[in-house]
């Protein structure tokens, strides 16, 4: 069974997707979508992914959007002894993991996503970014951190002491905070998010979706 | 019998009454400890202890401590899968993902700009803060364009991830409950014809009128 996956690999989310599919060792096949362009707006994208984004993904006839619906999917379904590790195995581990995407996807994306358009997007646009919102966003970043710190400090992974999804919905974010945005002491500046920086990255799976960029 | 979950935080808070909804919905006793936000007291190392982020609402039972609504939502759905409404997050591969995918847009899409305008419309008054106008039309526009999706799937099934009502509508409900309610805020619901059934229907299920009940201040 191969999983199509609708999306740039150079944008987060398809990402997320690809690093999910690469640790389950589920095949795939990538089909590319021109967001320069304006492909994911119009009607034939659309009527795969309403609210024109990337990714969306076919697994057979089933089709399914929302790339942290899609890891849960796809390693529930697929998975097997790994996609169960990867999403906690009992229904307490499920729970750490589900709180740990949560955070994720509502105290970390925004801001991360925030400082990577106005620092990078826009300026290869031809744009100025908003610096003031950048430096603003930075600094409630930091706070974000600060607590990450504190639970790394804790456990080897987020969501206890074995790496799972909640770790890996992270990896685009963290990647594109530290090589494009020039945020990388946000990290680095923080013991125990370095080492788990460290660690998370330099699985073979995120090397793999790494090479897929290149 | 099992001793009631604790939820703490404010009734008035859009996350708290998520995850009360789905309380009721699953027929899980339940204490709610207030939390006062106007006196910061989710920011003291009280509360810090169990919520880092200083959010409400934080969950306690007897095998767990969590903090995220849609998690907390999550785990009571799982945790008592035999009790209250057993399909609320679906009883098979399939369903669980198209709930998973509403709920992920109702957190990314529908979330921050109804938020934002909960904020502007409902609270900023209470609290005597200036509106801000930018932001309130942003947000509205934001939110036009996000409900012309809703209106087009609910053509094409009774509830947002299929045909029964389930959590991903069920996360719908705190906002859309203050929205319909302000001033400004209730036209762009009533306005869609299918978002408007949709939201008669889910806002009239006996879970959600009784979160709304708690949320009433006492009559004196």
């Amino acid at each position: 069974m191969v999983v199509k996956v609708y999306g740039p690999v150079a944008a987060a989310c398809p990402q997320r997707v690809l690093a999910c599919l690469m640790e389950i060792g589920t095949e795939y096949e990538i089909i590319p979508v021109d967001l320069q362009t304006g492909e994911h707006k119009k009607p034939e994208f659309l009527a795969r992914q309403p609210f024109g984004q990337v990714p969306v993904i076919y697994d057979g006839d089933f089709k399914l959007f929302e790339s942290r619906a899609i890891i849960r999917y796809l390693a529930a379904k697929h998975g097997g002894h790994i996609g169960s590790n990867l999403l906690g195995r009992t229904i307490e581990e499920k729970a750490l993991v589900d709180q740990w995407l949560e955070v994720e996807a509502h105290n970390f994306n925004d801001l991360v996503y925030t400082l990577v358009f106005q620092l990078v997007v826009l300026p290869r646009m031809g744009k100025r970014g908003d610096l003031a919102l950048a430096h603003s966003s930075e600094q409630k970043l930091e706070k974000v951190l600060d607590i990450y710190e504190e639970r790394l400090s804790k456990s080897d992974y987020l969501a206890g002491n074995s790496f799972t999804m909640a770790d890996l919905s992270h990896l685009p974010g963290i990647r594109y905070l530290v090589e494009d945005a020039g945020m990388g002491h946000l990290i680095r500046g923080r013991k125990h998010v370095s080492a788990w920086w460290d660690t998370i990255s330099s699985r073979p799976a995120w090397k793999k979706v790494m090479h897929l960029l290149n | 019998m099992a001793a009631p979950v604790k939820v703490y935080g404010p009734p008035i808070s859009t996350a708290v009454s998520r995850v009360l909804a789905c309380l009721l919905e699953k027929e899980v006793d339940f204490q709610l400890r207030n939390v006062n936000m106007s006196r910061g007291e989710h920011k003291k190392p009280d509360f810090l202890k169990i919520q880092p982020f200083g959010q409400v609402p934080a969950f306690e039972d007897e095998s767990i401590s969590l903090f995220e609504s849609r998690a907390i939502s999550r785990y009571v759905c799982e945790k008592y899968a035999n009790q209250g409404n057993k399909g609320l997050y679906g009883t098979t591969p399939l369903e669980k993902a198209s709930i998973d995918q509403w709920l992920e847009a109702e957190g990314q899409s529908f979330n921050p700009p109804s938020s934002s305008l909960v904020f502007q419309l409902a609270f900023a008054p209470r609290m005597k803060l200036k509106q801000d106008e930018q932001l309130i039309r942003q947000s509205k526009d934001k939110l036009a364009k996000v409900l012309d999706i809703y209106d087009s799937r609910l053509g094409q099934t009774q509830f947002l991830a299929g045909e029964d009502f389930t959590l991903a509508d069920l996360s719908h409900l705190p906002n859309t409950q203050y929205l319909m309610n302000a001033t400004d805020g209730k036209e762009l619901f009533t306005s869609r014809s299918n978002v408007a059934r949709w939201w008669a229907e889910i806002s009239s299920r006996d879970s959600w009128k009784k979160v709304v009940d708690m949320r009433k201040p006492p009559s004196s």
